[in-house]
């Protein structure tokens, strides 16, 4: 019997927004899926598009990026930075083979612990639907055939 | 590297969801682990001592600890692990209780996501490097803004410990809402009589320096260290040679012309005011709105008949800069104007009630004002559409507040007692007049506040009706006021003389934009948002900026006073050291990489990076690379994420402690 497909997903946020509203979720003790992990940076300024490839690389069926809403930023301006970042790097996305559209960007802050489980849990059930992210699996086991051969070991 | 891990049960609040053994076995197998154990409340005392005990005892070089939110207790660990002698850098945390254990159910799921959890800061540990806090000098003085009753306080506070004040107010002069009410519950003592005592000891206080008619523009700097421009709005009134003797307003020729604000617009005023005889500073200002010279640039009665020649009509905003150590924001409330939508705003509005369209429709701190023995009608209850008393009088609560659907969501918390005290203070005025309230429930939670509303019913017999009004429409000169009564259970129509509505008090139009230039958080109602709801009620999640009073939520005096008390006490702690410990989470140049394009220059939002030219031994300049200011620099990482050479990372954030748990993300 096949396993229910349960996607995991990688959350970037931004210490002072996002992780806080967060934390007020957690507070106000509301309930959501299990499914994200959140990894914290001081701003969304900080996020390398790489990270956002590692994570995909890692296994990751999508990637949710979180931070202060624009205007809002603790250090004046990094949430700007990084939407300009992502505007020209979702283009980049898909050119590389990753579909752009697992890639979700919100802002939430500190007082928003609600709209934080809503944006949650909404990613997961979307990403649920999408089904598992293979193409960079797909990928990792074509770059490692020449190694496997090397072993001596067939590979078809 | 041996790292020790302690998983932290918190009682019941982690543990009723999570395995915590489970979690502490299974992190004794992550590589580098030499000691993983857990226990039922790690911040406590004996909780502190295993941690201890186990890096003296094992030689740990790390520590992870999966607890609460590191919002919460990473000091209270990193302390514990630097007096057991590891640098306390070198200690992370997992948040298994916001971010797992609180909103999760499953515990099959909750554990295996604290494992997750504890493997990220395992991994991210082993990047870490121990630092060094920075030290930086505190400016005592303190920047306090907005000068209503919270903002005196603080002030006030401040000023008597020893510390210089600034005090920051956007209307001509302090006092804010309190100076305009008539008598304040439970006590029914006159607001004037307690406040403007205040107001003059702030005046003629040697610490505190008043800026009056005049707003914050731009703040720089952090904790212990802000840069503030403040913008002196013209006031075309000299305020050193003025002495304040009123002639200027008494012979201002456009005496109706301007609505007062001070009395709500139920009184009119000259160009050139000062908003009530007791203000402080008494020093007219120019409405140059509505001012003849301004307009039509005839007139300067006012220039004529000042002996001091104080009136310079060539006045322009000036810009000051004032260097602080802490700002507490004092900005208070404003009331929720249901006759239109308000600007901007995602809220319905009333409109039914007929606010703005019947005169005899007023709101509750125009009823102060016409309570008030300085108001419009010198204290005597007459309504304002044709200046006879009320007979009939209702009042009507919550509009506007507890009302999802037109309103606001949140309580206004301080309508019921208002309600009740302008009930008593008109039953008190006119013995034979009828006093109506709609109310839908009465919360009255306070020191003396339910007995207080009790004689309102009791012993003033204001008739209180359980139950909201529909609809209210003006007849013959009397308002028909169309309710229900919820617990008879029968329609209820009153033909009423005067309406007064408690409408909602809401934050202040232009607090989100104050927040953004303070770089606090603001919930969706504008209202500033505090560091911890419980235990960090007066402090913003920015170090050194404190809230008071009702630019926090709605409430009353005595708690705004309060909360100013403690946000001057939270100024004073920052002012008992000489020296602040800072964050030594800042970017660093890598310079043998640097290839000096400076992309991280233009990213910075602090000015932070610098040119530094790189010389050999003879003085020839090599090549020029980014350098970083460390006292400007605040650790947002947006150099580090913008650099193509990767030559300058964020310490604490750097690359290799990310990706260290981007790749950890591979065993979820």
């Amino acid at each position: 019997m096949e396993e229910k497909f349960e996607p995991k997903i990688a959350a970037f946020v931004c210490n002072w927004c996002t992780y806080t509203g967060a934390d007020l979720a957690g507070t106000s003790r509301l309930k959501q899926e299990a499914n994200a992990r959140l990894i914290r940076v001081p701003c969304t300024g900080r996020i390398d598009p790489v990270f956002i490839i590692k994570a995909f690389e890692n296994g990751a069926d999508g990637v949710l990026i979180s931070g202060c809403h624009p205007g809002d930023c603790h250090y004046n301006a990094g949430n700007f930075h990084a939407r300009r970042r992502w505007i020209l790097f979702k283009n980049l996305l898909d050119f590389i083979g990753i579909d752009s559209s697992r890639l979700y960007f919100s802002w939430v802050s500190a007082s928003e612990g609600k709209k934080w489980v809503d944006i949650v849990d909404g990613v997961i059930d979307a990403v649920r639907i999408k089904g598992p992210f293979k193409q960079y699996k797909k990928m990792n086991k074509e770059i490692e055939i020449p190694v496997a051969v090397e072993e001596g070991v067939s590979v078809k | 590297m041996k790292i020790g891990v302690f998983v932290c049960h918190c009682g019941e609040n982690i543990g009723r969801t999570v395995n915590c053994p489970e979690v502490s076995k299974a992190c004794a197998s992550f590589p580098g682990v030499v000691h993983s154990e857990d226990y039922k409340y790690m911040c406590s005392d004996p909780g502190q001592n295993l941690i201890k005990q186990a890096i003296r005892e094992k030689h740990l070089d790390a520590v992870v600890v999966g607890s609460c939110s590191p919002h919460m207790h990473e000091k209270t660990f990193r302390k514990a692990c630097a007096s057991a002698g590891i640098n306390s850098y070198m200690v992370e945390i997992a948040n298994l209780r916001e971010h797992c254990s609180w909103i999760h159910e499953d515990i099959a799921e909750a554990t295996k996501k604290a494992i997750d959890l504890m493997r990220f800061a395992v991994e991210r540990v082993k990047f870490n490097h121990p630092l060094q806090t920075i030290k930086v000098p505190v400016t005592k003085r303190s920047l306090v803004i907005g000068g209503g009753i919270s903002g005196i306080q603080a002030a006030l506070d401040i000023a008597n410990a020893g510390f210089e004040v600034v005090l920051v107010e956007k209307e001509p002069s302090i006092g804010g809402h309190m100076s305009q009410l008539s008598e304040t519950f439970p006590t029914l003592d006159c607001s004037q009589c307690i406040l403007t005592p205040r107001m003059v000891e702030v005046y003629q206080h040697p610490k505190i320096k008043l800026l009056s008619y005049s707003e914050v523009e731009n703040v720089e700097g952090f904790i212990g260290n802000f840069k503030v421009t403040i913008r002196r709005k013209a006031k075309s009134v000299k305020e050193e040679l003025c002495t304040g003797c009123g002639l200027c307003a008494e012979k201002c020729p456009i005496k109706k012309k301007a609505l007062s604000e001070f009395d709500e617009g139920l009184s009119n005023r000259s160009a050139i005011y000062v908003p009530f005889p007791q203000a402080v500073p008494n020093v007219p200002v120019i409405d140059r709105s509505v001012c003849t010279y301004f307009k039509t640039g005839k007139c300067e009665m006012c220039k004529k008949v000042c002996g001091r020649e104080a009136i310079d009509f060539t006045q322009q905003d000036t810009f000051v800069t004032e260097d602080v150590g802490s700002i507490i924001v004092a900005t208070g409330y404003k009331l929720y104007s249901i006759e239109k939508k308000p600007e901007e705003s995602i809220y319905k509005g009333y409109g039914e009630y007929g606010y703005g369209k019947y005169k005899n429709v007023i709101n509750g701190l125009q009823f102060e004002r016409i309570a008030s023995a300085s108001g419009p009608t010198s204290g005597e209850i007459l309504r304002p559409s044709d200046k006879t008393e009320p007979k009939k009088i209702v009042f009507i609560q919550c509009v506007g507040s507890r009302d999802e659907s037109k309103g606001f969501s949140y309580c206004s918390k301080i309508c019921c007692m208002y309600t009740a005290k302008h009930a008593m203070l008109y039953k008190h005025k006119v013995h034979d007049g009828e006093a109506y309230v709609f109310y839908m429930d009465i919360r009255s939670g306070g020191k003396n506040y339910e007995e207080f509303v009790r004689r309102a019913i009791e012993e003033d017999h204001v008739n209180y009706i359980r139950g909201r009004v529909s609809k209210i429409y003006e007849e013959d000169g009397k308002l028909i006021v169309k309710g229900e009564d919820t617990l008879a259970g029968l329609p209820v129509v009153i033909e009423a003389d005067l309406v007064v509505l408690a409408t909602a008090m809401i934050a202040q139009q232009e607090a989100p934009k104050l927040a953004q230039t303070l770089n606090i958080s603001y919930d969706k109602y504008g209202y500033f948002q505090e560091a911890h709801p419980k235990l960090r009620p007066v402090e913003t999640n920015t170090g050194g900026v404190f809230l008071a009073g009702a630019c926090h939520s709605p409430r009353d005096i005595p708690e705004s006073v309060a909360m100013a008390s403690a946000a001057a006490a939270k100024s004073l702690v920052l002012f008992g050291a000489d020296m602040l410990e800072r964050e030594p989470i800042i970017a660093k140049v890598d310079e043998s990489t640097c290839a000096g394009c400076f992309y991280c220059q233009k990213v910075c939002a602090y000015n932070a990076i610098e040119k530094k030219e790189i010389r050999d031994r003879q003085g020839n300049l090599k090549k020029v690379v980014a350098f970083v200011n460390s006292g400007l620099c605040q650790g947002c990482g947006t150099c580090n994420a913008t650099c193509p050479s990767k030559s300058i990372e964020l310490i604490g954030f750097n690359d290799d402690q990310i990706f260290a748990q981007i790749n950890a993300f591979a065993e979820v």
